[in-house]
């Protein structure tokens, strides 16, 4: 019998734009050892863009913050966990409409969480004004393989 | 050098970046604003060969600029998207507001 396949990673990164494309390195790597399509790899990278961007634009007025992100494998099972301790989400169902943003004129679509829901299984938010926003998104991976 | 982008009269073919996410896209805006402003583009082509990552920052880079050209009677179209590009230029809607192809016409 072989052990049951789980791993668990934990970072903390500036919330710097620079890093949004080291967090999709990051996850894909974690990702990799789970052997997904190259569809999964795809949706999971579209999905924690949208979180850490979210982390950053919306997370912190400044850029003396940081974000955590934590991944956990549980068998065929990916968890990516995305925080941020900035303004917090007063309203989370309005936020989570398609096209709602607070940020027109940086012309941010307000399809974030749109695209975390349609590219992840699960999709979980929980925020706290001023004192942060955590994203909880699951994906079942290798389903496609018919594994 | 890499080819950005080639101007034929009024029509701009613009090569997108490898990854077009929101730390690349208030310098891709402004690059592509004053292409487009300078040599009042009406066509612009935007050419995705080589971007293999693209999120909904880039979307609203390309709906902007979109916005901009047809406020003037132009036309934007995407060519040779990934297959990661495509499925969120069809998640958005964006296939609904610009022509989306995998080869760029009167292409040599």
């Amino acid at each position: 019998m072989t052990d049951k396949k789980t791993n668990h990673m934990h970072l903390y990164f500036d919330a710097r734009s620079v890093n949004e494309g080291f967090a999709r390195m990051v996850v894909s790597a974690f990702l990799t050892e789970m052997n997904p399509t190259l569809e999964e790899l795809s949706d999971v990278k579209t999905a924690v863009s949208e979180a850490v961007t979210n982390a950053i634009v919306h997370g912190y007025s400044t850029e003396a913050q940081q974000v955590e992100l934590i991944c956990d494998r549980n068998e065929d099972e990916l968890t990516v966990t995305v925080s941020d301790r900035g303004v917090g989400i007063a309203d989370i169902p309005a936020a989570m409409q398609p096209f709602y943003t607070t940020k027109p004129e940086q012309e941010r679509t307000g399809m974030g969480f749109a695209f975390m829901e349609a590219f992840m299984d699960e999709v979980r938010v929980e925020s706290v004004p001023g004192e942060g926003t955590r994203v909880t998104m699951k994906k079942c991976i290798g389903r496609e393989n018919g594994r | 050098m890499d080819k950005e982008y080639q101007i034929q009269g009024t029509r701009m073919k613009f090569w997108m970046p490898k990854e077009v996410d929101h730390h690349k896209a208030a310098a891709l805006r402004d690059q592509l604003d004053r292409l487009i402003e300078m040599h009042q583009i009406r066509e612009l082509i935007l050419d995705f060969s080589e971007t293999e990552f693209m999120d909904s920052s880039g979307i609203g880079v390309i709906i902007g600029r979109t916005k901009t050209i047809g406020f003037y009677g132009g036309k934007v179209e995407a060519v040779n998207l990934s297959a990661q590009v495509k499925k969120i230029c069809c998640a958005s809607g964006l296939h609904r507001l610009i022509n989306i192809r995998e080869v760029a016409e009167n292409d040599g």
